[in-house]
């Protein structure tokens, strides 16, 4: 900003008027781009705080109202129970297991702020039809998963209020704070290692899952 | 080119290059350019026309060179709009990734965006909430770098074992490119960025509508809203018309078809930073926002998909990176880490960019295991696969980015293994 404004100054010196609406167009940056109002961009502001659930509309929806929805908008991908149709994501299950030698990061094992899972439907599915969903449509959807994970009764209905407070079993599973670089290795050059080459893995050839050389056709 | 005997050729070409052509064509099927002492052949491609100027108002790569693509591994996910493919390191030289062999990484698939009709909003916690046209941000002051950009899966199936037999599936997940757009601490400034304000929420137009929380620290530190890749405007795939390119940073945070930036004072906790991109450590906790791609090397050649054919001279041929900045040095092993030799960069050499390294050596015809190091400007030294094994475990999926080993057989095929 400064070479620009040195160069228009410059330019415009002896123009003592153009050069005072120059100056009081750059009181606000280079004056580029356009002032919008909130009201005007409310239907993209569709960002939920996972942590406050700062931005959750007004509305709700039941379990009973989601399992409709999901049994016919979901199902087909994620399973009747959020077990997952051959490899479409699991939503349910896997407490426990993050630990284990194989973890299952499911909503209930895993996702550590209730908003967040609102965030994620309402702008992303169902897959193929994104954002279709309305507000107490949404509620209920979330309101069933919660459900399908042992985390609301059937009986319950879900609005802002209870899906703020609503404490998720991970909350407490996460660290933030990158702690890297957390392995200090050495630039040994010469006699690093003594005898033969140990070789702990060699199947990639044998194993067959690497796809073929040959272009998709 | 459709019509007569170029229009034949066109078609041969394309079915099966010189081994197509050499059958329809005896005189150079004869032909063995020159290495049976016989006079040289005159080809026909010397006597005839070729075409002309307006026969490919945009060019494309040789029919010959129609194997060096990008590819996916089917197995690796279950919808081709949530997926990844891999760019074909093994076909690459220097440090410049041409665009349309850069990897692709998509949660919703590819939107198509017309540009007159793409609008950027940045709002929250600003003095002045703003909205940009494409052309608005073409007029701001521009800057051009040449980045790396890897998704942070790069190597995320070898995390147990080696698995993938080719570079292309084992690191294809990098790619560098000059960027060109505005600085984003530029377009803040035009908001006026509350003073309480300390992350942003990026958000992509796609059918994901992706959004990734960024520290503002690092957003009015380097970070570019790009409209431009190697030259030209971005591609559709790499996110036209806008994106950002956050350097040396994990790629889910460098967000495509950028719609949005919200100011905020924490981060949002959305699916992409909480639920994927998270690191899972051996205790059952997961490392959260670890956003930069820590230093990284391969050797490109020889590789599982470029095998040695000859004894004698072999010039080993790799890239390295690091996300804290420039490389230092790369060491390239021939023994599986016993013994090292530091390899030569080619330069310049950029911050958080590419860097291309090559050996001279000779191959005996022996086994030989190579392996190279990088060695970025903060002193970081990249690590085994068991060292990071050792504090990290196996299921962390993302940022593996320990020295590579191929093995040379005998024959000269190399294989892709893991070393202690």
């Amino acid at each position: 900003m400064s070479t620009m404004s040195r160069f228009s100054s410059l330019l415009l010196a002896a123009a003592g008027l153009l050069a005072a609406s120059v100056a009081a167009a750059q009181q606000r940056g280079y004056g580029i781009g356009h002032k919008i109002t909130d009201a005007q961009i409310a239907p993209w502001n569709i960002d939920i705080g996972g942590e406050d659930g700062k931005g959750l509309p007004p509305g709700k929806g039941s379990v009973a109202a989601g399992e409709k929805l999901y049994v016919q908008q979901c199902a087909s991908c994620h399973g009747e129970f959020g077990e997952g149709n051959g490899r479409w994501p699991e939503l349910m299950g896997g407490q426990g297991s993050l630990r284990g030698e194989d973890p299952r990061k499911t909503i209930g094992s895993f996702w550590p702020w209730a908003p967040t899972i609102f965030d994620y439907v309402r702008r992303t599915m169902p897959f193929t039809a994104p954002q279709s969903l309305d507000n107490d449509e949404t509620y209920a959807v979330v309101a069933y998963l919660l459900h399908l994970n042992d985390l609301l009764p059937a009986d319950a209905v879900l609005d802002a209020k209870s899906l703020t407070t609503l404490k998720m079993p991970n909350r407490d599973g996460f660290i933030a704070g990158d702690p890297r670089p957390d392995v200090k290795a050495q630039p040994c050059m010469k006699d690093c290692k003594t005898g033969p080459v140990k070789v702990l893995s060699d199947l990639a050839k044998s194993l067959g899952v690497t796809p073929t050389q040959k272009p998709k056709d | 080119m459709n019509t007569g005997r170029r229009g034949f050729f066109g078609r041969s070409l394309a079915a099966g290059g010189i081994a197509a052509l050499a059958a329809q064509h005896p005189k150079i099927a004869a032909a063995s350019g020159g290495l049976d002492g016989k006079p040289l052949e005159v080809p026909d491609w010397t006597k005839m026309l070729g075409p002309g100027v307006t026969a490919a108002p945009y060019g494309a790569p040789s029919e010959f060179e129609k194997d060096v693509v990008r590819r996916n591994v089917p197995w690796l996910t279950v919808s081709e709009q949530a997926s990844i493919n891999f760019t074909p390191l093994q076909d690459l030289d220097g440090i410049i990734t041409p665009s349309g062999l850069c990897f692709e990484r998509h949660h919703g698939g590819v939107p198509a965006i017309e540009p007159d009709l793409h609008r950027l909003v940045i709002h929250g916690m600003v003095r002045q909430p703003l909205i940009f046209t494409m052309s608005d941000l073409v007029r701001f002051p521009s800057v051009s770098r040449i980045h790396f950009l890897e998704c942070p899966a790069n190597g995320g199936m070898e995390w147990k074992g080696a698995q993938m037999a080719g570079v292309q599936f084992s690191h294809g997940m990098v790619h560098c490119c000059e960027w060109t757009g505005v600085r984003l601490s530029t377009l803040l400034e035009e908001a006026g960025v509350a003073p309480a304000a300390k992350w942003l929420l990026a958000e992509g137009a796609d059918a994901a509508a992706m959004t990734r929380s960024i520290p503002l620290d690092k957003a009015l530190d380097d970070v570019i809203v790009a409209y431009s890749q190697n030259g030209e405007r971005i591609r559709p795939e790499q996110g036209y018309p806008l994106r950002l390119i956050v350097p040396g940073w994990e790629g889910n945070v460098q967000v495509k078809w950028l719609r949005r930036l919200k100011l905020g004072e924490r981060p949002w906790q959305h699916r992409e930073e909480t639920s994927k991109y998270t690191d899972l450590m051996p205790d059952g906790k997961a490392r959260q926002f670890t956003f930069v791609q820590e230093a990284n090397s391969v050797i490109t050649a020889p590789c599982p998909e470029k095998p040695l054919k000859a004894k004698g001279f072999c010039e080993i041929r790799g890239i390295a990176w690091s996300g804290r900045g420039k490389i230092s040095r790369v060491d390239v092993s021939l023994d599986g880490g016993a013994n090292w030799q530091t390899a030569e960069l080619q330069t310049p050499v950029l911050d958080k960019c590419l860097t291309r390294f090559r050996l001279p050596s000779r191959w005996q015809g022996g086994p030989v295991f190579l392996q190279s190091r990088a060695i970025d400007e903060t002193g970081y030294v990249q690590p085994t696969i068991e060292q990071l094994r050792q504090v990290r475990g196996v299921n962390s999926v993302y940022h593996k980015n320990s020295i590579h080993t191929w093995r040379v057989n005998q024959d000269g095929s190399v294989d892709n293994v893991q070393v202690l």
